[in-house]
């Protein structure tokens, strides 16, 4: 059957399963979107492209699935880099579709035309141009079939005007792709290498990162913690893939980790790292880093072992099948842990916990963000999906709200994009929309993407914005009160909408906590509301984030914070 | 870590703009490429690209893990520790002048330089060999006057498969 290039690409998204597509339409797909205008596919028109991208890669991070864009060409595409640039930083599956002016264009700087495919080479798993219709529906299915597969990213896919009003037969049983992804199997050696590692420590830790919960490998890697008595600690991807609420979890490390995660990494003797890629925020100095223990590295990615820091034992591996092949290896050979030993090190890392627990004071009048981050993880049970933008609240985010499930955190990690919260909580929102999705967000970077508001708004996709309000860009900030004596150089944002007023105005519904008192009812007040609803709350201007790690030194050199704190 | 010339075997998928992911992957990432050859093999829908690179073996391994992960690469082979052969080929042009033609064709019978072209006031030289070869003959033809070179990257072959 001959069917339109429009067509097609709905038939192509029909069999790819995609339930929802964020879009934003122009010259170059308006026949798609008149296309649109006759399909059942649902589409959440944004306001600006990168809110888009954002958003796609939201519902992606909560559901794992691939998460879908469409733009228009030119200027539509550019606005769609930062968010693919933050999607392919952190490994997040999702296929971006970009209008391109006529295939007898290109190349002629016609109207709206731009190299998108060029732009994004280095931000993107993968991208194509489809330069005729015979290729339309094999290039889709490949993109997806890249994007989801192996170490997940996003591709690209532009598609030339002409192209999609050409006709093509379609018949779904004949699209062929080629399989470029090799399936690895963890070599069975190395299992009893792992073993022997295990039974030569005395002071074994799990690290766990983003490749934990991209690899659907938390059930696994938590039976293995708990089994075996084995501490765990997590990058910031990794939050929620092994219950923060479980004993044995040291919280976060690196940068802003805990002490006693740090202190932990300093001294084991053992470490198997999981999905993690040992980013220079996590590591400190590499040197120093793990230095006294035996490294065991999962990971999807061979170009992930051995990029900054040196492995003991690399085992290239789906984390979830590699996990299983340790976890029936260790079983089959009878392992168990020295009790000894191991009560030991427990016991040591409680030590570090008791010295210097992660820890605020609020007291006074003014509202600590960290207290805010608690009120909400009581009212919610814990029991809500939070995103977050990018900075202190962030970090204070990371360090006080306990993720006991993967896919409930969703932070732009590797690329640290402002802005990326409340249109990310869009996209989780309408993956799931009957629970709770509150999108963390600080002063600086909500006005970065605050347009988004209006596309919740219009689809009343109930997100709740809770909106830690320093009025600073806080994080340079406090680098520029730890680094630069103070000279807070263009980080105050005094000069600010009144965002209650502002949300009102965009058919959100505004609330203001300015008092300790109040945190809680206009946290109660928000979280019940059955429309989108932002809560500014005004915190403290210049709390820090602590501990810290000093850029580039030891992680155990660590400004732990005013004397209260460490008491 | 020790330093070295390595010669890099890449096949790909000869699909638009593969040349330009595995440039763009390596410049990106801060890898210098110090020759590049590229066509067809004797299958028309793939392309092997033979590079040259120079750094520490963890940095040769990173670059490899690196273009891996491109879809569109095949396979990427290091040949410089398996036994193969090197191959490349410079094209130079003399200018001929009443005082070094005598020199010229000296040199050119006495290290049997191909000549390809030879007119009253320039001769074009083909030289190929391994890269310390053409190297050696450069050196010869530099007192000679040289006003213009092409050089080829290197190609490389293993012995077997
Ligand atoms: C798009 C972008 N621009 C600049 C930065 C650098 N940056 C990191 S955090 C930050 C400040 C964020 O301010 P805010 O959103 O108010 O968060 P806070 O640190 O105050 O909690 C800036 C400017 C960034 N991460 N992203
Ligand atoms: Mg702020």
């Amino acid at each position: 059957m001959k069917l339109k290039g429009t067509e097609i690409f709905l038939k192509a998204l029909e069999e790819e399963k995609v339930d929802i597509i964020f879009g934003y339409p122009g010259g170059a797909v308006l026949d798609l979107y008149d296309q649109l205008y006759q399909s059942n596919l649902r589409h959440i028109l944004v306001r600006h492209e990168q809110g888009a991208v954002h958003a796609a890669d939201g519902y992606a991070r909560a559901t794992g699935k691939v998460g879908v864009c469409l733009v228009t060409s030119g200027p539509g595409a550019t606005n769609t880099v930062t968010g693919i640039a933050t999607a392919n930083m952190d490994s997040i599956p999702l296929v971006v579709f970009t209008g391109q002016v006529p295939t007898g264009l290109i190349g002629n700087d016609a109207f709206q035309e731009c190299d998108i495919t060029g732009i994004t080479r280095p931000c993107t798993k993968h991208n194509f141009l489809v330069r005729n219709i015979e290729e339309l529906a094999s290039t889709i299915k490949e993109a997806f079939h890249i994007a989801r597969s192996g170490r997940p990213g996003p591709v690209l896919v532009d598609l030339p005007k002409n192209v999609m009003a050409a006709q093509y037969d379609y018949d779904p049983a004949n699209v062929k792709i080629r399989n470029q992804e090799a399936i690895y199997k963890p070599a069975p050696k190395k299992m009893a290498n792992v073993l022997d590692m295990l039974n030569a420590a005395k002071k074994p830790l799990i690290m766990t990162g983003g490749g934990v919960i991209l690899g659907k490998a938390s059930d696994e890697l938590t039976l293995l913690a708990r089994k075996y008595e084995i501490p765990v600690t997590g990058t910031l991807m990794g939050l929620g893939s092994f219950p923060g609420t479980d004993p044995l979890w040291l919280g976060m490390l690196g940068m802003h980790g805990t002490y006693y995660a740090n202190m932990a990494v300093s001294h084991c003797d053992f470490m198997l790292a999981v999905g993690v890629r040992f980013d220079d925020r996590v590591t400190g100095s590499i040197e120093t880093f793990a230095s006294n223990a035996k490294i065991v590295h999962i990971d999807i990615d061979p170009s992930s072992i051995n990029k900054n820091v040196t492995i003991d034992l690399p085992i290239i591996g789906d984390t979830k099948a590699t996990l299983k092949d340790i976890l029936r290896f260790l079983e089959e050979h009878h392992y168990t842990q020295d009790a000894g030993s191991r009560a030991e090190w427990l016991r040591e890392l409680a030590e570090w916990r008791e010295k210097v627990p992660l820890s605020y004071c609020q007291n006074g009048e003014v509202i600590k963000p960290q207290y805010v981050i608690e009120k909400l993880q009581k009212l919610t049970k814990g029991d809500v999906l939070i995103t977050t933008d990018v900075g202190q609240h962030q970090m204070w985010t990371a360090q006080f709200f306990n993720f006991d499930r993967p896919n409930t955190f969703v932070s732009s990690g590797g690329l640290g994009t402002m802005g990326f919260g409340l249109p990310a909580a869009i996209g989780v929102k309408c993956a799931f929309p009957d629970r709770q999705v509150v999108a963390i967000a600080g002063d600086g970077s909500i006005q970065m993407n605050i347009q988004e508001l209006a596309t919740a708004a219009q689809y009343n996709i109930a997100v709740k914005v809770v909106l830690l309000n320093n009025e600073f860009l806080g994080m340079p900030r406090q680098w520029q009160e730890m680094f630069y004596n103070k000279r807070y150089s263009h980080t105050d944002m005094t000069y600010a909408p009144d965002f209650v007023k502002l949300a009102e105005a965009f058919g959100v519904i505004g609330l203001r906590a300015t008092k300790p008192a109040e945190v809680e009812t206009v946290l109660e007040q928000g979280l019940a509301a059955d429309k989108p609803v932002l809560m500014d709350f005004r915190i403290s201007r210049e709390e820090c984030v602590y501990p810290m790690v000093h850029p580039g030194g030891s992680i155990t050199q660590m400004t732990l914070g005013s004397r209260e704190m460490i008491n | 870590m020790e330093k070295k010339d390595h010669i890099i075997s890449i096949l790909v998928h000869n699909k638009p703009d593969v040349l330009a992911r595995v440039a763009g992957t390596l410049g990106g990432k801060g890898y210098n490429i110090d020759s590049l050859c590229v066509n067809t093999t004797t299958q028309n829908d793939i392309s092997k690209i033979v590079m040259t690179t120079s750094g520490s073996q963890s940095t040769i391994t990173r670059i490899e893990n690196q273009l891996q992960r491109l879809v569109d690469v095949i396979s990427v082979d290091d040949l410089t520790n398996v036994e193969s052969i090197h191959r490349e080929m410079v094209l130079v042009r003399l200018n001929l002048t009443a005082e070094n033609s005598e020199a010229v064709k000296n040199a050119v019978d006495m290290n049997k330089w191909k000549v390809i072209v030879s007119g009253d006031t320039y001769v074009i030289i083909e030289i190929t060999g391994d890269k310390r070869q053409v190297d050696f003959s450069l050196a010869r033809l530099e007192p000679l006057g040289i006003t213009d070179i092409t050089r080829t990257g290197l190609v490389a072959l293993t012995l077997e498969d």
